[in-house]
């Protein structure tokens, strides 16, 4: 079942993506054939079968449980399209 | 004598030693050729000439003083542009990195400096690694060096080809849903894809954190065994890293006639189905009796999930990237479109420069994710992932490793599956499975189409088994030369 220009306008919303109509438009096509094609999994029965989370390793690898120095704050800010006084500067979130 | 660049990296592991040439030469010869080819490949989205030589000329001094016994002092190698090095650029093929400059080193990238070798340049990947062809880098595509009409496959398609172009003798990967395996049978060279959890993440741009895996591209499999042997192993900036033993890979003995006796091989009927082009089924069946030749024994064996991987992968793919690519907003790092208030730069910055491919995901991943359709989409997708992981496990009962073609096809022509998303998410049809069990994977040159364009074999081999991987490519590539082949440029 096609989205509607609604449902696609609503996932880009959530999803933080600024699009234009034509945009809009393509995904609507694009996403529905995908959803289309990935629908394919109800057909498998999978009532008794517990779910995967994660890669299925072995055993993860934690370190010593110890204070260490990260990056200095120089360092992490260097690529901030804006900082000052040792922080991310961001525009206004209310007018 | 044929140039520097000819060589494999064992033979300039050799001649270092020997003392027939410097690292210098080598890493000029390395930046000559990159510059020769870059106009017509386009392989690197950064190349590092100044701080290379620098590192050779060091590389030289060491070795002249005693005891220096770093494996890999002095050898040229190129690193996938998802992977951070500190001081060197890293875009991710992605407009909204541009100009990054990370602070820092993955993890496998510096247990390979650690071990003496020179970073060339940083090479060119579909964007944030979503993609089979390069196409999706925001920077350009990468040509195949066996025909430059064709992709080299992707996403580590520019580590590829730089490698298949005789550029660098090895470079690094990673591979998500077959990144490094399809772009190798595709440039007819030698990838392997680690276990999950085998190499540190650490440093490598996140994609999908339940697949991403570090690997390593060379032109034969004693080569990657160089590059896998010093990467791999637990690493704790990385708790996803797994604690596991590396066993020693050491391919230099010499070969046996029947080196591969009493391993078990399955080839999986699961693998021979619809759209597979029928010189691939041809040569990979004949690189099967070579192996069989060599010692193995082959049975038919059945994955019957098989068909499931595509749809799993391309929810659960989406739906981690979705999370993870929240993180690019414009406030921290790379550029930041301008808006009158903090949530118009989120929407503007990511909605102007991630691009379409990588939208596509973000949005299918958010869909699946969004209240109403987790159970439907991402709880059923993980449930299916079981199945698949199953049968696995179950062949794992009876063989000791898998046998399949690496991808349907051979190297596609640019621009093929332009307005076609799913047709390019079926180019990597064979090589998910590996990826949705955590499994490890690796894919050599086993022959060539009717157009002179290579094709793999991929072998698919039990967790933390890289060793069994590479000693089989290995013993067939002592008994066979499609290894040599080179591209004519």
């Amino acid at each position: 079942m096609p989205l509607t220009i609604d449902e696609v306008e609503h996932i880009a919303q959530l999803a933080r993506l600024e699009l234009g109509p034509d945009q809009v438009a393509r995904y609507r096509e694009q996403l529905s054939h995908i959803l289309d094609y990935i629908a394919k999994l109800r057909e498998l029965d999978t009532t008794d079968v517990p779910p995967t989370a994660g890669g299925g390793l072995v055993r993860m690898a934690l370190r010593a449980d110890r204070s260490e120095f990260g990056l200095p704050t120089e360092a992490l800010l260097k690529n901030a399209p804006e900082a000052q006084d040792d922080q991310f500067k961001i525009p206004p979130v209310f007018e | 004598m044929s140039a520097l660049t000819d060589l494999t990296l064992s033979e300039m592991q050799h001649g270092l030693k020997e003392g027939a040439f410097s690292s210098r030469d080598l890493v000029q010869a390395t930046l000559d050729r990159i510059a020769e080819l870059e106009p017509t490949l386009h392989a690197f989205l950064h190349i590092a000439a100044p701080s290379a030589l620098r590192q050779a000329d060091l590389a030289d001094e060491a070795r002249d003083a005693p005891k220096d016994s770093r494996p890999l002092l002095g050898i040229p190698m190129a690193i996938k542009d998802v992977l951070t090095v500190e001081g060197l650029p890293c875009t991710c093929g992605s407009k909204i990195l541009e100009g990054f400059v990370p602070p820092y080193t993955a993890t496998s990238v510096q247990r390979l400096v650690d071990a003496g070798i020179v970073i060339v340049g940083k090479t060119n990947t579909d964007e944030f690694a979503m993609g089979s062809s390069t196409e999706n880098s925001a920077y350009g595509v990468t040509h195949n060096p066996w025909d430059l009409e064709r992709v080299p496959g992707g996403s580590s398609g520019g580590s590829a080809a730089a490698v298949a172009a005789r550029c660098v003798p090895a470079a690094l990967g990673t591979d998500t849903g077959g990144s490094v395996r399809q772009p190798a049978s595709l440039c007819g060279v030698t990838g392997l894809k680690t276990t999950y959890g085998r190499v540190s993440r650490y440093g490598l741009v996140a994609f999908g954190s339940s697949l991403d895996t570090v690997g390593a591209l060379g032109r034969t499999a004693e080569d990657v065994a160089a590059v896998f042997s010093v990467m791999a192993g637990a690493d704790p900036h990385d708790a996803t890293s797994a604690d596991v033993g590396v066993p020693a890979v050491d391919l230099a003995q010499a070969p046996a006639r029947t080196p591969l006796r009493g391993m078990r091989i399955g080839v999986p009927k699961e693998y021979f189905v619809q759209g597979i082009q029928p010189e691939v089924e041809t040569a990979v069946r004949a690189a099967v009796e070579v192996l069989r030749g060599l010692g193995a024994q082959v049975r038919d064996v059945s994955l019957p999930h098989t068909e499931f991987a595509l749809p799993v992968y391309y929810i659960i793919a989406p739906a981690e990237a979705s999370a993870n690519l929240a993180r690019y907003d414009g406030i921290r790092y790379g550029p930041r479109e301008a808006a009158k208030d903090m949530w118009g730069v989120f929407y503007r910055t990511r909605g102007r420069r991630f691009g379409p491919e990588v939208a596509r995901r973000i949005m299918i991943g958010t869909y699946a994710l969004s209240a109403g359709y987790y159970d439907a989409y991402y709880g059923q997708a993980q449930r299916v992932r079981t199945l698949i992981r199953r049968d696995f496990e179950a062949v794992f009962q009876d063989v000791d490793l898998i046998a399949a073609p690496t991808t349907p096809g051979t190297a596609f022509k640019i621009g093929a599956h332009e307005d076609d998303p799913l047709a390019m998410y079926l180019e990597d049809v064979f090589t998910l499975p590996a990826n949705l069990a955590g499994l490890p994977g690796i894919s050599f040159n086993v022959g060539f189409d009717k157009d002179d364009l290579p094709i793999g074999l991929q072998l698919i081999g039990p967790p933390f088994r890289e060793d069994v991987l590479l000693r089989t490519a290995h013993a067939y590539q002592q008994a066979t030369d499609w290894h040599l082949r080179a591209p004519e440029l």
